[in-house]
């Protein structure tokens, strides 16, 4: 059996593992990610949503996923 | 005959009735926070960008609670203390859905929370040439105040007192310059303690007030909220309604003619 290669990235600033040769769009749905509410970063670029399925992800990416909270 | 439904607060080619802004941090919950801004009468709000709780999914998300749709939310940079940082922030505040008007904060000190001028100045240049509207903390300093609107500002929006500070107006004197010299709407933000505090602002010839301690920190936010609402509403029509002039000495009311 082909035993699964991972890799580590860094999401919000905590490491996660994953599948090598995963998409940005398998993450966000795999970390349950409401896509219309927030913006996502990727190696401090923004990245359009549009294209998260064809985002294929490196190791020791770095990707920030941001929302709107309470402020003043 | 006053009619204030007239009186539209203008703000980057968008109209409000409602001049009072209100922030939506330090409240205990979403739903005592959402009930505030519906009683305030507030149509824009402030909001902060931050990251997602990845590991905690069933925490309560702010556009589940406040309708992007019908309240126009202005996304800020608080907690930025440089340009880089507050660039980085509206930018992804932008991505979230398209959000063009934005309040830009830039702070120089993380004791007093005055704005680093300076910051906020380059960052307003390079906002205003991607097509952002900007709404613009600032210090109650005249010649600042120029040059933001110099620099493309869509609205000046200078500081009472310190952030959270509730000590009111402390510059009346550099409000009411900025007042005369600029045309672009002039919002009071920060330092606001009661509701007595916007009417002032108001009195002195401000658009607007944006308020956030003061009324999610009041024992009873929600009256707060209220009288905020109502005091924004008494210090535009007592603006517009054109003031007596200030005399040493008494004047009487009742005519002296007649006397007994």
């Amino acid at each position: 059996m082909k035993k699964i290669k991972k890799i580590k990235i860094k999401i919000n600033g905590r490491i996660k593992s994953i599948i090598q040769d995963s998409n940005l769009s398998e993450l966000l749905k795999n970390v349950k990610i409401p896509l219309n509410k927030v913006a996502i970063e990727l190696n401090e670029e923004i990245v359009d949503k549009k294209k998260i399925n064809k985002i294929k992800l490196n190791k020791n990416d770095k990707i920030e996923i941001v929302h709107f909270i309470g402020g003043g | 005959m006053v009619n204030l439904k007239k009186d539209s607060l203008i703000i980057a080619n968008k109209k409000f009735n409602s001049r009072l802004i209100v922030g939506t941090g330090k409240y205990k919950s979403m739903t005592e926070c959402a009930k505030a801004i519906t009683l305030s009468g507030a149509e824009i709000v402030t909001v902060a960008v931050r990251r997602v709780n990845i590991s905690d999914k069933k925490k309560p998300l702010l556009m589940d609670y406040i309708d992007p749709k019908k309240i126009t939310y202005l996304p800020n940079t608080a907690g930025c203390f440089n340009s880089k940082e507050a660039l980085r922030t509206l930018r992804l505040a932008r991505e979230i859905g398209g959000w063009k008007l934005v309040k830009l904060e830039v702070l120089g000190d993380k004791k007093n929370l005055f704005p680093d001028m300076i910051e906020t100045l380059k960052s307003t240049e390079v906002l205003a040439k991607e097509g952002f509207k900007v709404m613009v903390y600032c210090n109650d300093d005249p010649l600042m105040a120029k040059r933001l609107e110099n620099s493309g500002a869509d609205a000046i929006m200078p500081l009472a007192a310190p952030i959270g500070s509730g000590l009111g107006i402390q510059n009346k004197i550099n409000i009411q310059i900025i007042r005369k010299q600029t045309k672009l709407p002039l919002i009071i933000d920060a330092g606001l303690g009661q509701a007595s505090d916007a009417t002032i602002a108001m009195e002195l010839g401000c658009d607007g007030v944006l308020v956030n301690t003061a009324i999610a920190k009041a024992k009873k936010p929600f009256e707060m909220a209220l009288a905020f609402k109502n005091a924004v509403i008494a210090g535009r029509q007592s603006y517009k309604s054109g003031r007596i002039d200030k005399i040493l000495m008494g004047n009487q009311s009742s005519p002296s003619k007649g006397i007994i």
